[in-house]
């Protein structure tokens, strides 16, 4: 699992990349409501806001870490929103896309950074 | 760390001993939550929730002419408000619009005492300093304010003292309790029974603590009073109302005394009584939003032809309704009740409805009659 500085985590299975929002981001959230992800076939531009988050208090846009097609949004988050907070980096990912360039991966935090990059903020 | 322009009230410790996530609101370093807005609003509205509101401004308005003087700038008749009660009423400019919504009471046989929105209490001290005359003098009360609201807030304050049940929706005393001197009255923001009790800053802590100790009690944040308020249909200064906004547009007529009206002598009565007359070009209205994500400030309101007609002013997903609710301004063709309405969220229109306010029964503590 690899992380960005805007706190998206990316899972990558061959050429599909499962995209999420990671625990520190879920628990800064707080309690979400409503999260609005992205329709297959859509593509998406690395640093595009690609999916909304939102918790009681304000809507958060969620960028795409990578570029790619859409292949599937998580329609579960549509009826079950809590499931970002219950499990960020696993049940409550937001959206798989299918990678068009898999070097902008490289420059992705792994988790130990990732968690080194926390520590600064 | 505390950001050094923001001030603290006397329960800053208090809140980051229990975890508090802190934010910056209306100048303080403010709890926005404890263990999570959700789970807040709920407790509040089944059990009793205590609330840190000691970033809002008190003062008291004291001198032979306290009362008239207060009286010129608000529409409430406060002459024949009776000792030992309180009541809202709304702080107006010339033209009518609202500089601060606020709570006047007679709780003891000294004057009024006032409590203001913590973002306008400066501006609001300074119009009054500057505004009212003969023997009418402000004095600022530097001391906590501490909020218990939910429906087992009375049990909770009745085995702190029993005298908590003397009192009915919008009875206000000053009186000795937690053996110190305090202003208690039974109101609040969130549309449950409750007390706002006024202590001095130094007992603050001490008393937030002993009334925490109650299993029945947990602390509330300023995202769950926010949401608790909008749910009970009361509108937030500076969002929903403003020095723009007049008490008709703001569907607050209540606030406006009969005699009053009648006299016609507070600031903005030209525009108020017209409006009443003619009706208002805008009003505030309640919107259930049936679809999609949460309406929140500043999303457009459309008719069904896709004009846009208003704006959102306050929105958000209602914990006890599990839907999401808002209000706003639309002109008065489109606001009777059952109206159908789009709101515009992030470009995309989905469908509204007026509905009364407020969304969720008040259930406001009103003593049986003797």
């Amino acid at each position: 699992m690899r992380f960005t500085k805007d706190h998206e985590w990316v899972k990558v299975d061959g050429d599909i990349a499962t995209v999420g929002i990671s625990k520190h981001a879920a628990d800064a959230l707080g309690d979400v409501v409503f999260v609005e992800t992205p329709d297959a076939g859509k593509a998406v531009s690395k640093g595009d806001s690609f999916a909304v988050v939102e918790s009681v208090k304000a809507a958060s846009d969620v960028y795409a870490p990578v570029s790619g097609e859409v292949v599937e949004g998580n329609a579960v988050l549509a009826s079950a929103p809590e499931t970002v907070n219950a499990d960020p980096e696993g049940e409550g990912w937001f959206a798989k896309i299918r990678v068009s360039d898999a070097s902008q991966l490289d420059a992705l935090m792994d988790r130990a950074a990732y968690d080194a990059f926390l520590a600064t903020l | 760390m505390t950001d050094q322009a923001l001030k603290t009230t006397p329960l800053n410790a208090a809140h980051r001993a229990l975890g508090a996530r802190m934010v910056g609101f209306g100048g303080y370093d403010m709890p926005v939550q404890y263990e999570g807005v959700l789970a807040e609003h709920r407790w509040t509205r089944e059990h009793a929730g205590l609330f840190d509101v000691s970033h809002m401004g008190q003062c008291k308005i004291t001198g032979a002419d306290a009362v008239t003087q207060f009286e010129r700038f608000v529409p409430g008749d406060y002459q024949v408000l009776k000792s030992g009660r309180q009541k809202y009423s709304l702080l107006l400019n010339e033209s009518g619009g609202i500089i601060d919504d606020l709570m006047a009471g007679k709780p003891d046989h000294d004057g009024l005492f006032v409590v203001v929105n913590a973002g306008n209490k400066d501006e609001d001290f300074a119009f009054w300093e500057a505004n009212l005359q003969g023997d009418a003098k402000l004095t600022v009360l530097d001391r906590a304010l501490i909020a218990i609201q939910g429906p087992e807030a009375a049990e909770v304050m009745a085995a702190h003292d029993p005298v908590f049940n003397d009192f009915g929706f919008m009875d206000s005393a000053r009186l000795m309790l937690f053996g110190v001197d305090c202003y208690v009255s039974r109101s609040g923001y969130t549309g449950e029974d409750g007390y706002e009790i006024s202590v001095p800053a130094a007992d603050a802590e001490r008393i937030w603590n002993a009334i925490l100790k109650d299993a029945r009690v947990k602390p509330i944040g300023l995202g769950a009073r926010d949401s608790l308020r909008l749910e009970a249909g009361l509108p937030l200064h500076g969002h929903d109302i403003d020095a723009s906004t007049s008490p008709v547009e703001g569907a607050l007529t209540f606030a406006l005394s009969k005699s009053r009206k009648e006299a016609a002598d507070f600031n903005g009565a030209d525009r108020i009584l017209k409006e009443l007359a003619d009706g208002p070009s805008r009003v505030r209205v309640g919107l259930s939003v049936k679809e999609g994500a949460p309406a929140r400030e500043g999303a457009e309101i459309a008719d069904l032809d896709g004009n846009i007609i208003g704006t959102v002013t306050s929105g958000g997903p209602s914990p006890t309704l599990g839907r999401n609710i808002a209000m706003g301004y639309v002109p008065p063709a489109f606001a009777e009740l059952g109206t159908d309405l789009k709101v515009l969220v992030r470009g995309k229109p989905a469908a509204a409805e007026v509905v009364a306010m407020p969304f969720v029964a008040q259930r406001y503590y009103r003593k049986p009659k003797v």
